[in-house]
Formats: structure tokens, C-alpha cells, sequence
């Protein structure tokens, strides 16, 4: 049977793992080849590196440290940030990551996303969408769902487009998977945006990964639930060793959510 | 020698360095070539054909006379192991690129997952990790491998089932997860990207 896919994300700046509160108050987490192989070995199923700094200060992906980190890695390795060209993809896939993670380029020129599945297949390509309720609009439940809104550039800049419209587009330009991290939930540890989650994952056929929120097991067995995703990511619940994954999913299997539990 | 096929499908840098990282520090990277050459494909003891991507990419074996050059190391005795669409070429073709035809070692076709299995939606492509069943007592490739090991999937082709399937997974009905016939193998998961259970897999191919 498919299992449910835990995937741990490590946030970069300047060459290390950090992690914010609402996209904002960032604090060092450690070394991103490190971390990735701790969370590979305590059974994530999988490993995003995304390089939180890239866009806005129009820097290149970071090769060196997705080189260092995809030396000890078989699990899937995905990199984002900073992926602007075709070109750019290949550097990091030559580098050693398995899919391309890409956000704002994708909004600028929609295009990329065929370019790069073109080269390495669907499935290297992931369209990561940031997505922010109206202001004033509840967080959570079925309300303000549909005007959700798609942000860039780190969650600075508000595109004006919708976030189901934009990840059907996705599909249909030949994303491989949509990560969908709701701004509004990010780093509060209260449970992810199940409905607009729900919203994503009925609009397309592709695997939505939800992001955003995570807090402890009965978060990521309402996300798989009420929210219909393929796959969860987290960040924050996993450094610090508040727990691993081996943990978590031990608790999900209890849950009745079907998880891979590693060897 | 361990010719890894480069037929610009897809990314090989996870293969191969899955393949180089098996090989340990007393023997050299070089054992682990990335090749186009037909010639290399004849001299090769192990053949690789990774491959994620379109199926049509395999056309370019053809062009390239790699399909000869595999066709004659697999009768000479060459181990050959096919990964993901590496698998289906092993088949007589797939829906989705009629026009290409496959090694046709194995007979049968690979298909698209159907959009709805027992009457509810089935999502594609199968993306994920999946559980290895029915696993052949006497398969080589997966020596010391469990019935129920997960492994990492992403595809939306499949290959039927077969007597020659050493493997099956659950998927919208059962499809073949992996293949062998004498020196003739394919998986449809990707053992570089399978942790612990796929590197067994790959160890027991270089072990052969």
C-alpha cells in the first residue's frame, strides 16, 4: 500500500539550517548535511533543502552544500531556491538532488516548469506555492479558501493569484508535485491549513505535499485525513530532537495512518 | 565493469553515485562507467539503464546501436538491470510511446494506471513509497529482501504481470515492481533512492 510520505525540510541561509516563526525570526538549527542524513537514518521519507535567502538577494543555489549533502543520502533529495533557468535546475541535479523545488521563477515565467520536466522528467519538478489567506480572514476552516492567495520572493510579495488557479496552471505546465505551505499556519505548531490543502489536492492529480504548521502526530493524521495530502514536511518539530520521525511515525501507525517505518 | 547507460533520460547522478558509494574505498571509482558507447555496453560484465522520463527517450537506444550492443551482452551473459523506465524497456513496449518498441525480453506491455480502480479515484503517477509483495524465493536481485519493504516509487507507466515478475506492489491493482529472468532484471522503484532496502538491491546486483 502507498504510504503516507513524512518529509523533513531544512531551511538554509548563508550555508546553515535555520528556521523561522511565520516566515520571520529566524534561528541557526546546524549544519545541512548533518541534519539531512540524521532525519534520512531516523526515517524521513524524504529530504527538501531549501535556500530561504536565494530569490530576494539574487543569489545562486548553494552547489556546495547540496553536494555535501546528497553524499550520503538515498532517500529523495530536493532542493529549491534559486532555481531560476533550466540551466540552474541542472547545476543543482548535477549536484546531486532528485527533484528541483521552484517558486517564484515558476510565477514569473510559468514556462520554466515544461522547460525542466522536458530535461529530467515530471517528477523532478515540484512548484512550491506559498499561499496567505485574505487579512482578516479566519485561518482555518472552509472560509476564504478560494481567495487564498499565492505569495513570492520568501512570502514578501503578494502575486494577486489565486492558489487553487495557480496549481492547476502548475499541473498543466507539468508539475510533479505541488508543496503548498500555508503562511498563515508556518512555524506556530498548531496544525496545518487542512482546507485549503483539501482545496489543492481536489483540484489536481498530482501528489500535494502540505507544509506549514506542524506541531506534533495528530497534525500530520489530520493533514493526511480532513487535508487528503500525499505527503506532509516539517521543519521545526524535527530540530532541536524534539522528535524524529521513527517517533512520529510510530504515532501515526497507532493512528491508523499508513507510514513507512524505517529498518 | 558497470556500464551505467546514458541515454539523456532523466538524471543519473543518484545512480551512479549510489553504485560508486557500493563499490567501497578498495576499488576504484572508474569500475562505474556512464557510457553511449555500444562498444563498452559489448565489453561490460553488468549493464545498467537507469532512466526516469518519457519513454520515447529510449527510441535514442535505437539510434545509437545501444539496443544491439544489449541485446548481444545479455546473450553473451552480461548482468543487465533495468530502473523505472529501464524496467519497461525490458517489455515489448508501452502506451505511451508506441511508436518506440522495447527490448522485448519480456512479454507484455507497460500501461498508463487506470484514472479509477474499484470505483474511487486513483491518483497519478504513483509517487511514494510502496511495499515489495510476493517477493520470488529464487530471485537473485532481491536476495535478503522482505515481503513488505518499502521502497521509493515515481511513475505513471506500469508493467503487467508476468511469471517472470519477481515482485509485485499494490497500486490500483497489482503491477510488476520487479523483473528477472536468468541475467535479465528490472526494478520499477529506484533503489538509489530506496535507503537501506534499495541499496541491498543494488548490492546484490554488483555481487552477482
Amino acid at each position: 500500500m502507498l504510504t503516507k510520505r513524512i518529509i523533513a525540510c531544512l531551511d538554509v541561509r548563508g550555508g546553515r539550517v535555520v528556521k523561522g516563526v511565520q516566515f520571520v525570526d529566524i534561528v541557526d538549527a546546524g549544519d545541512p548535511a548533518e541534519l539531512a542524513h540524521r532525519h534520512a537514518t531516523a526515517g524521513a521519507d524524504e529530504i527538501v533543502l531549501l535556500d530561504i535567502t536565494a530569490t530576494h538577494e539574487e543569489r545562486g543555489t548553494l552547489l556546495d552544500t547540496v553536494r555535501r549533502a546528497a553524499a550520503r543520502l538515498f532517500v529523495p533529495f530536493t532542493v529549491g531556491g534559486g532555481v531560476r533557468t533550466r540551466d540552474d535546475a541542472a547545476a543543482v541535479f548535477d549536484a546531486g538532488a532528485d527533484k528541483v523545488s521552484i517558486n517564484s521563477a515558476a510565477i514569473a515565467r510559468p514556462e520554466l516548469i515544461g522547460e525542466i520536466g522536458a530535461s529530467f522528467g515530471a517528477q523532478a519538478v515540484i512548484v512550491a506555492i506559498d499561499a496567505r489567506r485574505a487579512a482578516g480572514a479566519a485561518r482555518r476552516g472552509a472560509k476564504g479558501v478560494e481567495d487564498a492567495e499565492v505569495y513570492v520572493s520568501g512570502g514578501r510579495k503578494p502575486t494577486g493569484r489565486r492558489v487553487v488557479e495557480w496549481a492547476r496552471e502548475a499541473e498543466s505546465r507539468g508539475a510533479g508535485e505541488i508543496l503548498l505551505t500555508s503562511m498563515d499556519t508556518d512555524g506556530m505548531r498548531d496544525g496545518f491549513d487542512c482546507e485549503l490543502t483539501a482545496a489543492v489536492s481536489e483540484a489536481v492529480q498530482i501528489p500535494v505535499i502540505a507544509s506549514g504548521g506542524a506541531g506534533c502526530a495528530v497534525h500530520f493524521a489530520e493533514v493526511f485525513g480532513r487535508g487528503k495530502a500525499d505527503a506532509a514536511l516539517a521543519a521545526s518539530i524535527f530540530h532541536f530532537g524534539a522528535t524524529d520521525s521513527r517517533e512520529l511515525k510510530a504515532q501515526l501507525l497507532k493512528a491508523g495512518v499508513s507510514v513507512r517505518l524505517p529498518c | 565493469m558497470i556500464a551505467v547507460i546514458d541515454y539523456k533520460a532523466g538524471n543519473l547522478t543518484s545512480v551512479v553515485k549510489s553504485l560508486r558509494y557500493l563499490l567501497g574505498e578498495e576499488r576504484p571509482a572508474r569500475e562505474v562507467v556512464v557510457t553511449q558507447s555500444p562498444e563498452m555496453v559489448r565489453q561490460s560484465e553488468k549493464i545498467v539503464l537507469p532512466g526516469v522520463g518519457h519513454f520515447q527517450a529510449t527510441q535514442l537506444l535505437n539510434d545509437l546501436g545501444l539496443t544491439d550492443a544489449v541485446h548481444e551482452g545479455i546473450a553473451k551473459g552480461a548482468w543487465f538491470l533495468g530502473i523505472c523506465v529501464g524496467l519497461q524497456w525490458l517489455y515489448e513496449g508501452s502506451t505511451e510511446a508506441l511508436e518506440a518498441p522495447g527490448l522485448g525480453a519480456f512479454s507484455g506491455m507497460c500501461e498508463r494506471f487506470p484514472a479509477e480502480y474499484e470505483g474511487a479515484e486513483l491518483k497519478s503517477p504513483h509517487v511514494g513509497w510502496n511495499s515489495l509483495e510476493g517477493i520470488r524465493e529464487d530471485s537473485r536481485l532481491l536476495r535478503g529482501v522482505e515481503d513488505g519493504s518499502f521502497v521509493y516509487f515515481t511513475h505513471s507507466w506500469r508493467a503487467p504481470v508476468s511469471k517472470d515478475t519477481a515482485a509485485v506492489t499494490e497500486y490500483g491493482g497489482e503491477f510488476t515492481s520487479a523483473v528477472e529472468r536468468g541475467n535479465v532484471m528490472g526494478v520499477q522503484f529506484h533503489p538509489e533512492k530506496s535507503a537501506d532496502v534499495g541499496l541491498r538491491v543494488l548490492r546484490n546486483f554488483m555481487e552477482l
